[in-house]
């Protein structure tokens, strides 16, 4: 990892692809000096690990499966969108404030955070690197059609496209709309269709024959 | 939601963002200084991040709001003319329009 490291990749043999960057071995040196010197213990740092591991997509996925089967639940959750997810066993108290995003026939919303990656992280877990790209959040804001069409999502003319940046204290969640011939799908099975794309608003939830596979 | 808030503005107050320019931690992006909008809902009241990023308290909270504007007036060449862009904005970047 020496600087004068031949990186032509011309001496006839791979290298192997675990080797840590600048940051990664810094972070490394740090978490060991912080057990070293006893302020950490190793169940700590597996605690927070865990931690950081349920929070996930699914936890979205599970609020916006029951939002379609529960009309109650829906309204329950636009209102007082915290609470609702404490009715599923979804911690949502470490956000500030947690807005939902209900996308319907006539208007659909896409999130962005273009100063950082603000993002609801105990529903949706860690953002995806492209959520956190300067291309996404520049043009999520000034071209959020085109962004969406690269998703493979076309939106029509006569629907309205609202953008929300969460600059602020504010985390969004989109509702994506419930797929068409989903009707006979238990709540797992849709579920299953709630991408953590669909949530951030870029595509819509997959159809209803991915339910099945 | 639902606190009591002293807020200037209420919604459907039309306001213009401040055009200033100063170092620090603002959650008032570039693109939408100097635009004008209307507020859509009042947040509440947070404490300020443009010192409570710096070690500060963050004191006096700062009513918070979602402010909308129409995407054509935003960028010079949009073409839905529907289209609309939300963003949260603290009062003290707000002024009447």
């Amino acid at each position: 990892m020496s600087d004068t490291h031949d990186k032509s990749g011309e001496h006839g043999h791979e290298h192997p692809r675990h080797e840590l960057g600048y940051y990664a071995r810094r972070i490394y040196a740090i978490r060991d000096l912080l057990l070293e010197k006893k302020v950490l213990t190793q169940e700590d740092i597996q605690e927070q690990i865990d931690y950081q591991e349920q929070r996930s997509p699914a936890n979205g996925a599970r609020i916006v499966a029951r939002a379609w089967v529960d009309p109650d639940f829906k309204a329950r959750l636009i209102k007082d969108p915290k609470a609702a997810c404490a009715e599923l066993g979804i911690d949502a108290t470490s956000l500030n404030e947690f807005v939902v995003l209900e996308n319907t026939d006539k208007v659909r919303h896409m999130v962005v955070c273009t100063l950082c990656s603000c993002y609801p992280r105990p529903i949706l877990g860690r953002p995806p690197d492209w959520y956190k790209s300067l291309n996404y959040r520049s043009r999520a804001v000034s071209d959020p059609r085109g962004v969406m069409r690269e998703f493979g999502q076309s939106v029509g003319p006569d629907v309205e496209v609202r953008v929300h940046d969460s600059t602020a204290d504010i985390r969004y969640l989109v509702l994506p709309i419930r797929p068409s011939g989903t009707e006979g799908l238990s709540e797992r099975q849709l579920a299953k269709l709630v991408t953590r794309d669909s949530m951030i608003g870029v595509v819509d939830a997959l159809p209803a024959s991915a339910a099945r596979a | 939601m639902g606190r009591a808030v002293s807020a200037r503005f209420k919604p459907g107050d039309r306001v213009l963002v401040k055009m200033e320019d100063r170092p620090g931690h603002i959650r008032t992006p570039w693109y939408v200084r100097g635009k004008r909008g209307w507020i859509e809902r009042v947040y509440g009241e947070f404490r300020n991040p443009e010192t409570l990023a710096y070690g500060g308290d963050g004191l006096p909270k700062r009513p918070l709001y979602l402010v909308g504007f129409e995407q054509s007036q935003v960028w010079n060449k949009y073409e839905a003319a529907k289209d609309k862009l939300f963003i949260d904005i603290y009062e003290h970047w707000l002024e009447p329009a």
